[in-house]
């Protein structure tokens, strides 16, 4: 009987406190906000929204959303267990209060400008689709132009299944857009957290000039799951996560969320300074605002970006 | 299409008496030298590569690579790559870039191969150098889906100024296994997934992505390698054709206007929709 109402206790903890996804020991609310929802006794990090990310590191009052009006559709006419995939948008829009799983904007972290594009795992877990190919590829080129170094704070479980072949193309596209930018001069940080994996990771996620990773994310192009299925072998402790990358050479720093605002200030005022060179003006690209429809167009171009790829030839 | 179409396409893209990489090479190309290793880590016998003769127009040519006895098929690991086998790619795409030669791709792969060495090499990190250098890879990249067109570890050897599909390939962003399994947990659901994504080339030729779709003998590809063989001669001869008809050839090549031009192609790809108000 005691253990029960004890166990019960356990399982229901009042609003006063939390239960830690990572030791399953109770934490004080308020001690657990103040530590930016870390555990302070095993230090797990738990998921955060995009907004909670975004009021954690912006500077009070600087974010300015950019974007918000790109939305998903529906392009294959996809269905699943009868539930059409433009039903389970507005499902999903309504009840997480996003338009789509990523967030891009700008701010000022410390009062270095920045640029950010934040993942929300609680829509359809962050997979990528074309709204956030579009929503990185315009963010790469805005920064191209204002100089706003690109901070990427990723989660996800992959592609898009429901939008087919366009979501795996949005790989390419945030691939280059990213590769633009950095013609620019302008530094791209990337921020992995839990979980990271799938087409992200092997996109635009591992692209940063600076890798940084929050501790015990998983991180990886295949899920754990499937790699055990396929090759009937356990992963050892710790494979996927930011140690085991650090190791293996893929990130720059594990940092703690608690830590996390100063880096990235640190960051974007060293690399800041890397534009301040003859600027590279771009055209912000009549495809900024084309309403894309998936077409290649063999159009020739004529626009400064190629004249500027001229100039550069030696 | 109906389940049964869609199925009988994935059933014969995977047919393992289909002609490979090497078959393709072995009939379109003449001179061919093998490269191997990534000059990192290893030689990933899942991705083969080279230099070659086409038409006496010398190429580079990359693709995955399956085997056909059990025994190979092992050894070439179905044709899944690791990171080795991306940085092999990667490596002869640039010799390609500095000797001027244009760049062939055939792509042919379950997927990128899902395992803890392949982890631990930076799988993620490969297939993305491999995207982000190729977008500005100077010479012209052709690539040709010849069977299994699977998810990143396809696309990574996959950004080209020109993509044909054959006939019975499929091209999909994740497997129709890998679909069912994960939105419906019943990976026999294959077959609806294979639909509901629209994998087959037709349907990635209408979507936009695909630029053209390489004809097989009837009752598909491996019923007549040398007739499948001349047809993906003549396409990517097609292909590189009508490159260097927009933006030169060799020394003449307009770097610029084709590097704009594959950039765009992938800058454009999406549907999204376009709320002005709430833009602001």
């Amino acid at each position: 009987m005691i253990q029960n109402i004890f166990h019960r206790h356990r399982q229901a903890p009042d609003d006063l406190w939390v239960q830690c996804g990572g030791c399953r020991e109770l934490i004080y609310r308020g001690e657990f906000q103040n530590n930016l929802q870390t555990c302070p006794k095993c230090g797990h990090h738990a998921r955060l929204s995009a907004n909670e990310r975004i009021a954690m590191l912006a500077d009070e009052g600087t974010w300015t959303e950019e974007d918000a009006g790109l939305l998903p559709s529906d392009p294959l006419g996809f269905i699943s267990l009868d539930q059409r995939y433009a039903d389970k948008l507005t499902e999903t829009q309504n009840k997480t209060g996003l338009g789509e799983a990523m967030l891009t904007g700008s701010a000022t972290i410390e009062a270095q400008p920045a640029r950010l594009a934040v993942c929300d795992f609680s829509f359809f877990g962050a997979s990528m689709g074309s709204v956030m190919g579009e929503k990185i590829a315009r963010a790469a080129e805005r920064s191209s132009e204002d100089h706003r170094a690109l901070v990427m704070i990723t989660s996800s479980g992959g592609a898009r299944m429901h939008e087919g072949i366009y979501s795996l193309m949005q790989m390419a596209k945030t691939s280059a857009a990213l590769a633009q930018m950095g013609k620019a001069r302008v530094a791209c940080i990337s921020v992995l957290t839990d979980p990271t994996t799938g087409g992200v990771t092997a996109s635009f996620a591992s692209l940063g000039d600076v890798i940084l990773a929050e501790p015990g994310a998983l991180i990886g192009f295949a899920g754990p799951r499937v790699i055990e299925q396929t090759t009937k072998q356990k992963l050892p402790p710790g494979a996927q996560r930011p140690e085991f990358l650090l190791k293996h050479g893929m990130i720059d720093a594990i940092v703690h969320r608690r830590e996390l605002r100063a880096t990235l200030a640190k960051l974007l005022r060293i690399y800041g300074a890397a534009v301040s060179g003859p600027s590279a003006k771009r055209r912000r690209g009549a495809s900024m605002a084309r309403r894309t429809n998936g077409r290649a167009s063999e159009k020739s171009p004529s626009n400064e970006r190629s004249k500027e790829r001229r100039s550069r030839e030696p | 299409m109906t389940e049964e179409d869609a199925w009988s396409i994935v059933k014969r893209a995977r047919d393992t008496n289909r002609p490979f990489t090497l078959d393709y090479i072995g009939i379109v190309f003449s001179e061919f030298f093998e490269l191997h290793g990534d000059h990192l880590f290893g030689d990933d016998p899942a991705i083969v590569g080279g230099i070659a003769s086409l038409d006496g127009r010398i190429v580079a040519v990359v693709g995955h690579q399956k085997g056909r006895t059990t025994q190979e098929r092992l050894a070439r690991r179905f044709g899944m790559a690791r990171p080795e086998g991306y940085r092999k790619a990667l490596r002869i795409m640039r010799q390609a870039e500095k000797f001027g030669f244009p760049v062939i791709t055939f792509i042919d792969t379950p997927g990128a191969d899902p395992s803890i060495e392949a982890e631990e090499r930076g799988q993620a990190w490969a297939i993305a150098e491999n995207l982000a250098d190729m977008v500005e890879l100077r010479v012209p990249i052709v690539a040709v889906v010849i069977g299994e067109g699977g998810s990143g570890g396809a696309l990574a050897i996959g950004v080209a100024d020109r993509l044909l599909m054959l006939e019975n390939a499929t091209y999909s962003v994740v497997s129709p296994e890998g679909c069912a399994s994960i939105l419906w947990n019943d990976a026999a659901l294959a077959p609806q997934a294979a639909v509901a994504m629209k994998i087959t080339a037709k349907d990635v030729k209408e979507a936009g992505i695909a630029d053209g779709i390489v004809p097989e003998p009837a009752g598909g590809a491996h019923h007549d390698y040398a007739q499948t063989g001349a047809a993906v001669h003549d396409a990517l001869v097609a292909a590189l054709d009508e490159i260097d008809t927009s933006y030169g050839r060799d020394t003449d090549l307009d770097v610029a206007a084709l590097l704009e031009a594959r950039y765009q192609k992938y800058r454009r790809v999406g549907v999204v929709i376009e709320d002005p108000i709430a833009n602001r």
